[in-house]
């Protein structure tokens, strides 16, 4: 079992309904977010082309925070979900340095935080509170090894990314192009 | 096609739920295939869930408020909702934020220095109370009833409407008509003989063409028809996007046509021009059901599209290709109506002009087009009728606005300001969810008639900015702490939401149901208000749908049964538009009568001199007006706005993305400070800001001076003769350093 996520940039439209959504589900504090947007913008007057991505901790099959953490709260559960374990967690700051997408932050109560892919609802059968929200029908969430799944499918149909794949970490969520 | 697409469709304009119909409750015999088995709804029977419809905007999605240890948790949508689908757009996911926001207002207030001084005392309801039925019974004693007008703007309006009609005005204005989408109603009216509605009876999700026209889908978040569009762009529909700004919905969009601002009808027309030309209109939809094809032919025979180029900067080669666009895709092509259309003055024109064209696509009453929505049909408690009222706002105007169909909220303003030309001056305003200096443009009128009032009274969730100028602040609980009447909703499928508590009420908050009777009761008017308890009404309503509010706390939403048997028009079918001529009218008759042009022409428009920049402003996904600005959730998202430029204008004034800077209008009127976005996404004679932030209000702690106010610089207008809407992308603005 691989847990991936893919994010239709057709669809997204850059609302942050996931990034409230997921604030609401997992009580994030206000200041602070596990998923973000970002607009990318390219071209010049009037010849323009705007990606909108909507972006979270990638789960990285080899994550360099799970590797670096010394107390080995960063670590990996079913389906290659990363998580930090928030009482082992001594907020030294190394998986921060280390995670090329910027993911991760110092909550207020001292531990690092970041997104789980809500373990908590997929263990339930749900999807992700961002995906579950989502208007614009703009994510997919499911089983890579299950090749039936929404997700395996739009991998196979779509033309696809990942974000920074120079960086050799393999990062579980796509973005379909 | 069924009977009821032949009914008038009065426009009906923000809060229109209560009154529901009265007749046709006949037409529920039998069960409707949609209908719920409660013990089915997966939300039902978890403690501490609560079905609500959300009120941060009029779009007004139902769902589920969820308790996490009794406390406020979050919101999520009811799948059985059609105007969510079961997914909230961000500022209903968000809407616990007006729960707990702590600059809420907590007690009514009475004012004890000069308006605008902002110097209140705490009162209790009984104080408040009779402070306005004094002033009321003297305005009725001294001047008459009908000097109190009502402006309004969400659920809880119905009950202050109510009371108003009861106390004998009909002086009711929202901000929804002639500040946004009056000449879209008016417009599709004098075509159709019917309004576009809201939520819009756009068949988008199964379009292959859609043309907006400066709407920007996906910015502004009108939950189920974003939904629509990204279907049908996920389908492989051409959009064609006319907007002088890359917004998020031109970034989806085949064709993006970065049109001259103010310049839209010459673009019309031409594609009129090129669809009748090269005769790619529906014939026999043309011959069949419209009015005045040969006029019309001969009006727009000189509108090529070598005669739009210069005016609109589009290329002639784009313009016939899309208008074949929309052809090869027709009557599966839309050309949206647009929603806040009040742009320069001749709206109802321009928007007329899109409803030429869809009526040439034939895709009126056609799937990909518009359908024809099933109305619910939820009958109300009979009331006593309302006294006549002897004068309302248009006699202050004579002659004017002979169109419009509703009261127009600066026409109030002007008529409470005492003129040598009329008698007609307002004494007592209400005013309900609207917070009118950031509503209504030339903020500076609006206080002018305020200082002229005897009596101003404003009910609202938070100390907007118009609540330093009340008399009497009447706190409002949020929606998540009350009942309100149904959402009674027309669709593909008819549907009743329900609304109920989740929460007790903050503080000494109350609803508004209570308010409006309370003070009915003391003006003995209480006839007009026969349920003590909202809970009787609300069970009085569904029991006329064999529903109850035990169901509905249940259920969330009822999907009705339908007696129509199609959405759109059938093959050939023979049908009467509610228009003079019964027919779609190219050519109007009402205009004509009226002694207005009865095909849209093309006028020129006041453009900006050297230095300055047309002044357009719109929506963010996140935030509805200025009312969430000060929504923790939501300010977290997005707490001030900016102001786009393109990267050459800012060169020429040494501008910098991220820049602090001034705008200043033609009149010298200066913005609060306001960050540069320094885009290609922008023409080079406009600028951009999105609507509802600079606010000036400081018990709002969160928004107070975050960003600037678009209202504060919209010191001019060009009205609608037509209907009386208030033009306002007529403001031309400079730049200016931010003074330190």
């Amino acid at each position: 079992m691989r847990y991936a996520m893919a994010i239709d940039t057709k669809r997204c439209v850059g609302c942050s309904d996931c990034v409230v959504a997921c604030q609401t589900e997992n009580n994030v504090p206000t200041g602070y977010c596990r998923d973000w947007i970002v607009e990318d913008m390219a071209g010049q007057y009037p010849e323009l082309h705007l990606e909108i991505r909507s972006e979270r901790c990638n789960h990285c099959e080899d994550a360099p925070c799970v590797r670096c953490c010394p107390t080995s709260a960063s670590h990996v559960v079913e389906g290659g979900v990363v998580l930090v374990d928030h009482d082992d967690c001594i907020g030294c700051k190394a998986c921060i340095a280390s995670c090329p997408y910027d993911a991760r932050f110092v909550h207020p109560k001292g531990y690092v935080d970041k997104c789980t892919f809500c373990i908590h609802r997929v263990r339930e059968g749900k999807k992700p509170a961002c995906v579950s929200v989502c208007p614009t029908h703009a994510m997919i969430f499911g089983d890579l090894d299950d090749k039936n799944s929404d997700i395996s499918k739009a991998l196979r149909t779509r033309q696809h990314k990942t974000l920074i794949p120079e960086a050799g970490t393999r990062p579980h969520v796509y973005y379909l192009l | 096609m069924t009977k009821s697409l032949n009914r008038r469709e009065f426009i009906k304009i923000a809060g229109i739920g209560a009154g529901g119909f009265a007749a046709g409750a006949s037409a529920l015999h039998a069960w409707n295939p949609f209908q719920i088995d409660p013990t089915q709804i997966a939300s039902s029977g978890i403690p501490g869930v609560t079905p609500t419809y959300c009120e941060i905007c009029f779009w007004k999605c139902a769902g589920w408020v969820h308790k996490k240890d009794n406390e406020p948790w979050k919101i999520v949508g009811n799948p059985d909702d059609p105007h969510s689908n079961g997914r909230f757009c961000p500022r209903g996911t968000g809407g616990l934020g007006a729960y707990t926001d702590p600059d809420r207002l907590k007690t009514p207030l009475i004012r004890v220095e000069e308006r605008g001084k902002q110097v209140f005392r705490e009162a209790t309801w009984d104080e408040a109370f009779d402070y306005i039925t004094d002033k009321m019974n003297l305005i009725k004693e001294k001047w008459g009833p009908e000097c109190v007008a009502l402006f309004t703007h969400g659920s809880g309006g119905d009950y202050f409407k109510n009371l108003i009609k009861a106390y004998g005005s009909n002086n009711i204005a929202a901000p929804s008509y002639a500040q946004c989408r009056g000449p879209r109603e008016e417009a599709y009216v004098l075509t159709f003989g019917e309004a576009v509605g809201s939520p819009e009876r756009t068949d988008m999700q199964n379009s292959k063409c859609i043309v907006l026209i400066g709407s920007h889908i996906g910015e502004n978040m009108h939950n189920g028809q974003v939904q629509e569009f990204t279907e049908a762009v996920a389908a492989g529909a051409t959009v064609i996007t006319v907007d002088p700004r890359f917004s998020t919905a031109a970034s989806k969009s085949k064709y993006w046509l970065p049109i001259k601002p103010s310049t839209d009808l010459a673009l019309l027309l031409a594609w009129i021009n090129v669809i009748i030309e090269e005769e790619l209109y529906d014939k026999d939809y043309v011959e069949k059901y419209t009015y005045g094809f040969q006029q019309l032919k001969e009006s727009v025979k000189n509108n090529t599209p070598e005669w739009a180029y210069p005016i609109t900067t589009i290329k002639p080669h784009i313009i016939r290709e899309t208008a074949r666009e929309m052809a090869k895709n027709a009557p599966a092509t839309i050309v949206h109506p647009g929603r806040h259309v009040t742009w320069y003055g001749d709206d109802t024109q321009r928007v007329r002009a899109g409803a030429i064209l869809n009526a040439l696509l034939g895709s009126w009453g056609r799937r990909g087009g518009f359908y024809s929505q099933v109305k619910a049909k939820v009958k109300s408690p009979a009331l006593p009728p309302y006294p006549k009222p002897k004068k309302d706002w248009k006699d202050a105007f004579p002659g004017k606005y002979p169109l419009a169909n509703l009261a127009i909220s600066q026409g109030i303003c002007d008529a409470t300001i005492p003129s040598v030309e009329r008698d007609c001056s307002f004494k007592g305003w209400f005013v309900y969810g609207t917070n009118l200096l950031m509503t209504l443009p030339q903020p500076k009128k609006t206080l002018e008639a305020i200082q002229n009032l005897e009596l101003l009274v404003v009910v609202d969730i938070l100390p907007a900015e118009i609540t330093g100028y009340a008399d009497v602040i009447l706190p409002e609980c949020t929606y998540l702490e009350r009942y309100d009447d149904l959402r009674v909703s027309a669709g593909r499928v008819a549907n009743v939401a329900l609304r109920a508590p989740a929460f007790e009420p903050k503080y000494d908050t109350k609803p508004a149901y209570w308010m409006a009777r309370e003070l009915a009761l003391r003006l003995n008017l209480g006839e007009y208000f026969p349920y003590e308890k909202i809970e009787d009404y609300l069970e009085y309503r569904l029991k006329s749908i064999g529903s109850s509010l035990d169901e509905m706390k249940k259920l969330g939403v009822k999907q009705l049964p339908s007696d129509q048997n199609s959405l759109y028009f059938l093959e050939g079918e023979d049908f009467e538009f509610y228009t003079p001529t019964g027919k779609i009218e190219l050519y109007s008759t009402q205009l004509a009568n009226a002694g207005f042009d009865p095909i849209p022409q093309y006028t020129a428009h006041e453009e900006p001199g050297e230095g300055y920049y047309r002044l357009l402003y719109g929506r963010a996904p996140m935030h509805t007006f200025g009312r969430t600005a000060n929504n923790p959730n939501l300010a977290d998202l997005m707490d001030e706005n900016e102001v786009w430029i393109n990267p050459k204008v800012a060169k020429e004034w040494g501008i910098r993305h991220r820049d602090y800077i001034i705008l200043e209008n033609q009149d010298g009127i200066k913005s609060a400070k306001i960050r540069a976005k320094v885009t290609e996404r922008i023409r080079h004679d406009c600028v951009y800001m999105v609507h509802g932030f600079g606010h000036s209000q400081k018990q709002m702690r969160r928004s107070f001076n975050k960003g600037a106010n678009d209202s504060d610089l919209i010191s001019k207008i060009n009205v609608d003769p037509i209907m009386g809407g208030t033009g306002m992308r007529v403001n031309f603005v400079t730049f200016r350093r931010e003074v330190a």
